[in-house]
């Protein structure tokens, strides 16, 4: 094949920028002309697979059953660090029915994240994982667990962020317990504080929020042999499959990774887990197919977390404008090897001139941070968002006015690149409006009884979401004039297959029920993770450039079965159009017999000279009742500004779940741990709050809805994350609003809100 | 929850069948209109019964203790969390999961509603919300947005469709009551 290329792709992933490697070929195609007509984009329509969905018949990796199938379940370590000294599992293994155990003394070597095997030495956190058993049933797999007779010698712990970046916490690691991960200073903020007019300083935390995805992480895991087969619940097949080649040493063309319908990751479900390479050791050992799937229990102590964060954030205003911002923040990563960066939003949100910026990472004896939806943004904009609205308050300025000074700029304040698209004051206008920020009053309004107060308030979400390569989508032509798509990411719940089949349909000119979509399966082209906002803007353009070039060929060939010149045919709701006649697609296509059309498209680099971010904004009306300290939240109003919107039902589905997701995590939602114990004392959903149907509020869904032309031949951006990210901002400064006092922890409980009224009483 | 509103793990107390067990026991019941039988141990969930020798693998296993309604299925019309009741003590009774729900490849209204509204994300709870709406519907014709609401306050939803969830719902009511 001639004029293959390679060429650097920078690309934002959850708050940081890589650069990456695209191998290119002939030529992207143009963004689609302002004022195009389309069939399929833009307009609203359902899932293809809801059939599936609706009636039970989607499978889950929870619902895979296969021949002589046996059930592993593990050993979680009782106590938050203790040495694994000895291990007996031999009743474990007469236990009738039980087919293997695997444990430290006896596993072979599987890497993990940079560890050499997965049952570690020294056990670092309740839930750690100690042994496996598998089993013809998952009783037996369980009676067999509490068989197992395991020697620990038990070592000081520490759990709580606060206490482990004090001196006399146990030290974790040789380093400590906290560990540099990352600062920025822009500018001269000292001398900018030393100048100002006002200064306000305030310190917010946020509490650990669990994931607690519906399905529960999980693996299958089959070896014929020769291929390794794994469905898995899970939101990057092919990241899996690495983690299994990792683990296993296996060739990646022995690995097969499908996962078909997954029930929720928002996150968590990034790559491989213990559990797969649990099933896939048992698999191969035992010649049998093994299912590994996390209890409840489990997953709320093993399977990722949104670390708590401690935030200390100072703030000076001169003449009506903010000169200077410092940041500092800890997050509580237990045994994670990274952070949620929450000091992001404060580098990128607005043009502040003097910042500095730090970040750190504390390791703790509790479960791994895993990415939560918009990971370190959501917990770093509320602090934001809240210190600026102090500092408005302070200065006596409107807080919207205040951040429109701050928010016009079109020019990336990290890089100093131009922004390919933004339109955020446009954001605050549509907000404004919807909310009724004219009728806000300083001190807020009486609510529906005299101890209730209402109050509005505002919150700004930036976000990245250009996506970028590597990104593949084959097309090809089925005898009959179907068409199946084929791309190797994998729909979370947001509608991926549907969106993907919306843009095949409308490049091709042929109608949706025409095209099946194959994803969450290695044996497709590579796609990338379906996380950081960027599934649509990765694969999207690659869609697209597939089914044209499906579409180029399959004209090629009916000017030959139809003997006209190419150049006087085009495709056209289904048939080929030429001078006066139409014929359907299905009748070249079966003239073709198995001749078969396959188009392929790749996802061409971002522009090197732009930055590419999602900018939104949300506005909240609440009312509290000050004799309990509830909080009722009566309206979000969501506006975002993510480019084209290709599907706006499923659009407004994501924007209403990621409201209603932050509501948790600003209302409700608070992994409590046992400080001497180690324990999660909420690892379920009785104690542990999600948003039910009753604490929705009425949510308005609004979108800029321009295309961003300059990102991608699509113009679409990302939007999973956005939506999630200045809901609880908003909701604490409408708190502020109406109360005059500031909740600087979430979630924001009534036991917090009464705690802040007793202040100022 | 409302004193109007629908009971959960709805097996009264007095229409319990006798003591059985310990060991495994022949039990026979209605499950989406045909006869079933199966030989298990009484502690068995209903749940476990129709996902593991019943293979109908549409009702889904979340909490596995009744807080989060992913399981809700219908035992004699009733909604009831199969992972918190026996099926021992679903004895001769009608059980109906999503599977049985649409007709010669007829959808029913509800399923119909949750596709026009996109009243789920992933989909994993949406089993459990259209069933319990579908008992809702059978009991009250007409409901209120409230009713509505309150039929899916036992069934948690991670990805926050509810909006959409409601919506469909209201539909289904009014496409039944045409």
């Amino acid at each position: 094949m001639a004029g293959l290329r390679v060429v650097k792709s920078r690309d934002e992933f959850e708050g940081e920028i890589f650069e990456s490697l695209a191998i290119i070929q002939g030529s992207d195609l143009p963004p689609h002309a302002a004022g195009a007509e389309f069939e399929e984009i833009g307009k609203a329509r359902k899932r293809i697979d809801g059939v599936q969905r609706v009636t039970g018949r989607a499978t889950y990796t929870q619902d895979v059953v296969l021949p002589g199938m046996l059930h592993a379940r593990v050993l979680r370590s009782p106590y938050p660090r203790a040495r694994v000294r000895a291990i007996d599992s031999k009743k474990a293994e007469a236990l009738p029915g039980v087919r293997g155990v695997l444990h430290r003394f006896n596993s072979p070597k599987a890497a993990f994240r940079g560890e050499e095997t997965i049952f570690r030495d020294e056990v670092r956190f309740i839930g750690d994982e100690v042994a496996a058993v598998a089993a013809d049933d998952v009783e037996t797999a369980v009676r067999a667990l509490g068989l197992i007779e395991v020697e620990y010698e038990l070592l000081p712990h520490v759990t709580d962020l606060e206490e482990a970046i004090t001196d006399e916490a146990p030290r974790l690691e040789d380093g400590g317990n906290v560990f540099d991960a990352g600062s920025l200073k822009r500018g001269e903020a000292r001398q900018a504080f030393k100048d100002a007019d006002a200064v306000v300083e305030g310190t917010y935390r946020t509490s650990t929020q669990l994931h607690n995805s519906l399905e529960s992480h999980g693996a299958v895991a089959q070896w014929d042999g020769q291929i390794l087969t794994v469905w898995e619940s899970t939101q990057h097949v092919f990241g899996v499959r690495e983690g299994l080649r990792a683990a296993l040493l296996l060739p990646l063309s022995q690995i097969r990774v499908i996962c078909d319908y997954m029930g929720g990751g928002f996150g968590s479900k990034g790559g491989v887990g213990k559990y797969s390479i649990i099933a896939a050791l048992f698999a191969k050992q035992l010649s049998r197919p093994v299912r590994c799937v996390l209890t409840r229990h489990e997953e709320n102590l093993a399977a990722g977390n949104r670390s708590a964060t401690l935030q200390k954030i100072k703030i000076a205003a001169k003449d009506g404008r903010i000169t200077a911002i410092d940041h500092t923040s800890w997050s509580n990563a237990g045994q994670g090897r990274w952070v949620a960066n929450p000091t992001g939003p404060t580098n990128t949100l607005y043009d502040f001139a003097n910042l500095t910026t730090k970040s750190y990472r504390v390791v703790t004896n509790a479960g791994s941070l895993s990415a939560f939806r918009a990971p370190g943004y959501v917990e770093g904009t509320f602090a934001l968002e809240s210190a600026i609205d102090e500092l408005a308050e302070r200065v006596g300025v409107d807080p919207l006015t205040l951040r429109r000074r701050h928010a016009a700029s079109q020019t990336d304040p990290r890089t100093t690149k131009t922004y390919s698209l933004k339109r955020l004051l446009e954001c605050y206008s549509i907000g404004a409006r919807e909310i009724g920020w004219s009728k806000r009053r300083a001190g807020g309004t009486r609510g529906s009884a005299p101890h209730r107060r209402r109050g509005i308030g505002m919150g700004t979400q930036i976000w990245g979401g250009g996506g970028g390569p590597p990104a593949y989508a084959t097309v090809h032509f089925n005898s009959d004039g179907t068409v199946i798509l084929r791309a190797g990411t994998q729909d979370i719940g947001t509608g991926t297959r549907t969106v993907l089949a919306q843009i095949c349909a409308e490049e091709l000119g042929v109608d949706l029920d025409r095209i099946s979509v194959r994803i969450g399966d290695t044996e497709g082209p590579y796609g990338p993770i379906s996380a950081g906002s960027l599934t649509l803007a990765s694969v999207g353009p690659a869609v697209r450039l597939a089914a044209r070039d499906a579409r180029e060929q399959f004209l090629g060939a009916a000017a030959g079965v139809l003997e006209v010149p190419r150049t006087e045919l085009r495709m056209e709701r289904g048939h080929i159009v030429s001078k006066g006649a139409r014929t359907p697609i299905s009748e070249v296509s079966k003239k073709l017999e198995n001749n078969t059309v396959i188009g392929k498209g790749s996802r061409w680099p971002n522009p090197e000279s732009l930055a590419i971010k999602t900018f939104g904004a949300h506005f909240a009306q609440v009312e509290v009742d000050t004799l309990t300290g509830e909080i009722f939240v009566e309206k979000v109003v969501a506006v975002h500004d993510i480019g084209r919107i290709v599907n706006p039902m499923t659009a407004a589905s994501q924007v209403q779940g990621g409201v209603i997701q932050a509501l948790g995590f600003a209302l409700s939602e608070e992994r409590v741990v046992d400080r001497s114990l180690g324990r999660v004392m909420n690892a379920d959903l009785e104690w542990y709050k999600i948003p039910t149907v009753l604490d929705v509020p009425e949510i308005v869904v609004r979108f800029t809805d321009r295309p961003d032309r300059r990102a991608n031949n699509l113009g679409a951006k990302g939007l999973g994350e956005p939506p999630i990210i200045p809901t609880a901002a908003a909701v604490a400064n409408a708190v502020a609003n109406a109360t005059g006092v500031r909740l600087r922890h979430a979630p924001m409980t009534p036991a917090r809100v009464l705690e802040a009224l007793a202040v100022i009483q | 929850m409302g004193a109007d509103s629908i009971p959960r793990c709805s097996i009264p107390s007095n229409d319990m069948p006798p003591f059985r067990g310990p060991d495994a026991v022949d039990i026979s019941l209605t499950v989406n209109g045909q006869g079933a039988t199966a030989h298990l141990r009484p502690q068995r969930s209903l749940l476990e019964l129709l996902r593991g020798p019943l293979g109908l693998t549409g009702t889904k296993l979340v909490c596995n203790a009744g807080n989060c309604g992913a399981c809700t299925v219908l035992v004699d019309d009733r909604p009831v969390y199969s992972c918190i009741t026996l099926a021992v003590a679903c004895e001769g009774k009608r059980v109906e999961t999503i599977e049985g729900l649409s007709k010669d490849g007829e959808l029913h209204p509800v399923q119909e509603a949750f596709i026009d509204h996109d009243a789920y994300q992933c989909g994993f709870c949406t089993p459990g919300q259209v069933m319990s709406i579908v008992a809702l519907l059978r009991t009250k014709g007409k409901p209120t947005e409230d009713d509505m609401r309150r039929a899916v306050t036992g069934n948690l939803c991670r990805c926050g469709a509810y909006v959409n969830i409601v919506k469909a719902g209201m539909s289904a009511a009014r496409r039944a009551t045409k």
